[in-house]
């Protein structure tokens, strides 16, 4: 199966994501595809398994951004005379950790339901996980807002300059995950199968629930 | 380890198309090896402007009251002066020594070497190199805002970089922009590793196992796994460096700062905590620099000795271990921070550690070359130089890594050769050797070899004369970073070193004209060049010059054998390339 | 100069690059071995425990920088091609071994043994009768402050610094401990007794250097380095900066006066009276 020209990737760039287009541009079929994680997509050059490691891979850099503030962190509040105040977490944080980790079952579902052929099933657990994952950032928006109405604002002291700083970072990650997930609802992408975007969009929102989790407990306990 | 990149018996597919026009084909084009070219121009206008940065450097150490032509006052003062050790220092180190290598090379020939049609990301390669792009606009503003370039020191220590315009000029718009700058081509640099290390890992052509990789490939994953785990943290630190200054945050700043008479309201923050974020990334930075230029050194060094690199597997340990190894020894640039000097001196043996993988690897170029049939192309000069100028180089760093000694020596001309020795010379050895080495392939055309001769023997005469005496003048007390260097009376004696070290850098500047004018010379009216002008054996050598758009013209290859397959007894010529089949090679082992 | 090409390449290259790497090594060991360019001696006992471990360093250093030079300028000339084949091998195990325990042993073995110098600087606490002087730098001077008589730091307050009134450090005006605190641009300690340094800054990281002592120290603001030394020697010693710290990084500098005992009680008295 020839692949897509050069020509055609750049046209894809220029124009909005439409379909795929006709049997060219294909390799996005349900289920594993070609041999699932081994075959190349018949878009393009890169094998399937080569995007999930690049999410691998994306994720370790990842953790290591967040390392360094979480180092940060630690290196600050245990400084000697360092006039630390220990930050009141917003009771809301809670309430967003559990509706994070809710929809990492969701997701798991999904995923399962997608192996399982089950489109429909798979349609439905997925919306579900995207509309949890937005229940998440609003209500880390409204944390936000919370805090403001206390008077605690980014600069205010450390403890909440470095709340901020987590939650933000975290959020805005969370955010693009997000985006992914609206995409796999609504599109069919190109270069990958189905399968594939599934598996690492997956990965990608099981470590940022898992990131929270461990921002979240190390706010509340490391305080 | 993985073989099936492409099934056996589809190696044949159609010849991809070429893009049409001339945006798609030269300006946003996913080939990587297009955007290894645009690296590659990129890192050669930062080094010319770099360049110049120091020539003026140098300039004004000797000649400090000369009146200067576009300066406004005629003679260049204080700050410009730092301004110019600021920007030559992140321009170099930034866009030149982690483009070139990597971006550049790295992108060009990391798919061709491991028998792949391309990056396994072409569009995020794409995006990578027009983020770096942007990131470089962003630093050569930092010249034009107001208050102009900042002047705190590629390393941007705080407070001084994080107090705004009050510390000095240029620490308003100028350090805002050099953030900017800095964040933006660690994005960049973020994706840019993503991709190298997933195309290696998955794309490696039928029979490229981990032990057949070419040492360069090797040096360019190393290079990209240090790259993914340090820029990540070099971005966190210039984003809470960003809120210090403009959103009132103190994560870097403490209580009680008072600059000019002006109490600042910061409070709580820790200047170390900048120092160890900035150099838990700047360690592995300066190997980031190194490694892929090792990797070359290999490569050329066997290719032209027409033997295979001494102990292969040693060597990818080496390049593994000197990664590793470069997490740990963050601390040897802070001895006499304020830091624990228990940490000191545990950072200080993991320093004298990573020594060890180095000097395996200069052991073992030195077998490479032992018993071998040199031949002196201008690849090879410049890879023998390069092996001369890191062991130089880096044995300066033994001195530098003993925290007791440092206390002579840290902040003196002493560390700034050690420095550029290994950066600011092996490094640029190295990316001279791949360039002399890869333009035939990737131009199609031969260079010069008597200009590229004249180039290398006034390039590495000049650097020595330019950099040896600089640890002279560090022993005697000559401090870096010093505009004025009049200011101290022990200083004056070395006046003199610092004339002949000047001198020796503008007539090095000079002789790198002549390799522009190869180059730019070569593009156009170079002799045609053959598949494989110098008979050595990887899979980029098997193809056209320069190569076809996806790389081997719809046959992708398999390989049968290591890289260096060179002299081999009883083979027909003295080079097997990796992906001739068994039957053909006549007797070979 | 070029001998003509047959197909095994000429002499003059490899000749000229071997005889430059000669040079170098000869050029750079005299320049090493002559001293020409020294650091100054020094005037304290570790300070010798330092030197002597550059010297050690050196050895190594200069043994491997030579070995290393004159071994690629060898393998340069001999191994050029003169026509003959190159000899196929793929390494040597034996050698690997070798030279990677020998190396192991002589880096991390010389690092082990700079631990005492270090540790006799850094680790040792100063001893309690050591004299207690709190240096402050900011841009672009230094000050050291001496306790005075009653032998107590007056406590400083950020909000009363005002160089232009004479207190360019803050003392609080409302401690009695400050009143007879001694404040002046250089430093001035006697011989052959431990000294012990506070070193801190007012706005950004500079630093406090003395080639003499062997002795350097960022001074970080938000922090306070304690520094001890004994200088042995009489005599006026250059302070310098090594740590950018802005525009006037290269004018910042100042003198270690060490005195006698009897000049240095005169001292004492001479900043008291002036009180």
């Amino acid at each position: 199966m020839p692949g897509t020209t050069v020509t055609e990737e750049i046209i894809e760039l220029i124009h909005e994501g439409k379909g795929p287009g006709g049997g060219a541009a294909s390799g996005n079929g349900d289920g594993g595809g070609e041999g699932g994680g081994s075959g190349s997509s018949g878009g393009g050059r890169t094998p399937q398994r080569a995007y999930v490691t690049g999410m691998i891979v994306a994720l370790a850099g990842i953790l290591m951004f967040f390392m360094a503030f979480v180092s940060a962190y630690v290196v600050r509040k245990d400084m000697p005379n360092s006039a630390w105040i220990p930050l009141a977490i917003p009771r809301i944080l809670w309430l967003n950790t559990l509706v994070l980790i809710a929809s990492s079952f969701t997701l798991t579902r999904a995923r399962k339901l997608f192996v399982a052929k089950d489109q429909e099933g798979f349609r439905h657990w997925w919306a579900t996980t995207s509309i949890l994952g937005i229940f998440f950032v609003a209500g880390q928006i409204i944390a936000w807002r919370q805090l403001v109405a206390a008077g605690t604002f980014l600069a205010t002291n450390p403890s909440s300059s470095f709340f901020y700083v987590f939650t933000g970072a975290h959020g805005l990650h969370l955010l693009g995950g997000v985006l992914a997930l609206l995409y796999i609802q609504f599109r069919t992408p190109r270069k990958l199968t189905m399968g594939t975007a599934v598996d690492i969009v997956s990965m990608y929102w099981h470590f940022m629930d898992g990131l929270w989790v461990f921002l979240f407990l190390l706010l509340w306990l490391v305080r | 380890m993985s073989f099936d990149a492409h099934p056996a018996g589809s190696a044949v597919h159609a010849p991809m198309a070429e893009p049409s026009g001339f945006i798609r084909k030269y300006i946003f084009s996913v080939d990587h090896k297009v955007i290894g070219i645009q690296y590659f121009l990129l890192a050669l206008t930062a080094v010319l402007i770099g360049i110049v940065l120091s020539l003026l450097m140098r300039f004004h150490l000797v000649w400090p009251n000369a009146t200067l032509p576009f300066v406004s006052g005629g003679q260049m003062s204080q700050e410009q002066y730092l301004a110019l050790v600021t920007m030559h220092g992140t321009i170099m180190v930034f866009f030149v020594l982690t483009t070139a290598p990597q971006g550049g090379f790295g992108n060009y020939f990391l798919p061709i070497q491991i028998g792949a049609p391309d990056m396994a990301f072409p569009r995020l390669n794409m995006l990578s190199f027009w983020v770096t792009f942007l990131a470089f606009v962003c630093i050569v503003a930092a010249f034009f805002v107001p208050g102009g370039a900042p002047i705190s020191g590629w390393t941007g220590y705080t407070p001084l970089s994080g107090l705004g315009e009050i510390t000095g000029p240029g620490e308003g718009w100028g350090q805002t922009m050099w953030i900017a700058s800095i964040s933006l081509f660690c994005l960049a640099s973020l994706l840019g590793a993503l991709n190298f290390i997933a195309t290696t890992i998955d794309l490696r052509a039928p029979g490229m196992t981990l032990m057949r990789m070419p040492l360069t490939v090797w040096g360019w994953l190393v290079t990209a796994v240090l790259g993914l785990l340090a820029f990540g943290v070099l971005l966190a630190a210039g984003i809470l460096l960003l809120l210090d200054r403009s959103a009132g945050t103190s994560f870097f700043l403490p209580a009680g700062l008072v600059v000019n008479d002006q109490l600042q309201p910061h409070s709580g923050g820790s200047p170390l905590l900048w120092q160890h974020l900035f150099w838990f990334f700047g360690h592995p930075e300066v190997y980031i620099a190194i490694l892929p230029g090792m990797g070359v050194a290999s490569h050329v060094l066997s290719t032209f000795s027409r033997k295979p690199v001494f102990g292969y597997r040693a060597m990818a340990f080496a390049i593994c271990t000197i990664g590793f190894l470069g997490f740990m020894v963050w601390g040897h640039h802070m001895f006499l921070s304020g830091m624990s000097p228990y940490s000191g001196f545990a950072f200080s043996v993991l320093t004298m550690a990573i020594g060890v993988p180095s000097a395996i690897k200069t052991f073992n170029w030195l077998g490479t070359l032992w018993g071998g049939k040199i031949q002196f192309k201008s690849p090879m000069l410049f890879a023998l130089g390069f092996v001369s100028l890191f062991v130089s180089g880096g044995l300066s760093g033994l001195f530098l890594a003993q925290p007791a000694v440092d206390n002579l020596l840290h902040a003196t001309y002493y560390v700034v050769a050690h420095f550029h020795l290994v950066m600011g010379v092996a490094a640029i050895f190295g990316i001279f050797a791949a360039t002399y080495f890869w333009f035939p392939k990737m131009f199609g055309r031969m260079m010069n070899e008597p200009m590229a001769k004249i180039h290398f023997w006034f390039t590495f005469v000049g650097a020595y004369c330019i950099f040896m005496p600089m640890h002279f003048v560090g022993l005697a007390g000559g401090i870096r970073r010093y505009a004025d260097p009049s200011a101290v009376a022990f200083l004056a004696k070395l006046q003199p070193v610092h004339e002949f070290m000047t001198i020796a850098a503008f007539i090095t500047g000079a002789a790198q004209l002549v390799f522009l004018l190869n180059f730019f010379y070569s593009l156009k009216f170079g002799p045609k060049a053959s598949k494989n002008p110098w008979n050595a054996t990887t899979l980029e050598w098997t193809t056209d010059s320069p190569p076809p758009i996806d790389n081997f013209g719809g046959h992708y290859p398999s390989v049968y054998r290591g890289p260096y397959e060179f002299s081999v007894p009883g083979a027909q010529q003295d080079f097997i390339p990796q992906n001739l089949e068994p039957a053909q090679v006549a007797g070979a082992k | 100069m070029r001998i003509r090409k047959r197909n095994s390449g000429s002499v003059a290259t490899p000749a000229l690059l071997s005889l430059l790497l000669v040079i170098l090594v000869v050029v750079t060991v005299y320049v090493f071995a002559a001293g020409t360019y020294a650091p100054p001696k020094t005037i304290t006992s570790v300070g010798q425990a330092i030197d002597h471990q550059y010297d050690m360093t050196l050895a190594v250093v200069a043994t491997v920088f030579i070995l290393s030079q004159l071994g690629l300028a060898f393998a340069i000339f001999r191994f050029r091609d003169r026509g003959q084949k190159a000899h196929f091998t793929r390494g040597n195990n034996t050698m690997e071994v070798i030279w990677t325990s020998a190396t192991i042993i002589l880096f991390v073995g010389l690092g082990l043994m700079g631990r005492k110098a270090w540790a006799e600087m850094r680790f040792a606490t100063a001893a309690p009768d050591a004299i207690q002087v709190e240096v402050t730098e900011n841009q672009f001077v230094f000050n050291f402050r001496y306790p005075g008589p009653d032998g107590k730091f007056g406590r400083l307050d950020t909000r009363q610094i005002s160089a232009s009134t004479g207190n360019p450090l803050g003392i609080d005006q409302n401690d009695p401990a400050g009143k007879d605190d001694i404040v002046v641009p250089t430093l001035t300690v006697p011989v052959n007794h431990e000294v012990q340094l506070l070193i801190r800054s007012q706005d950004v990281i500079h630093n406090f250097f003395v080639r003499e002592l062997r002795l350097q120290q960022d001074a970080t603001p938000g922090m306070v380095v304690p520094l001890h030394f004994e200088a042995n020697t009489i005599g006026q010693y250059e302070i310098v900066c090594t740590q950018l710290c802005g525009l006037g990084h290269s004018r910042m500098h100042s003198y270690l006066n060490v005195v006698s005992d009897a000049d240095y009680d005169a001292f004492l008295k001479q900043q008291a009276s002036g009180q």
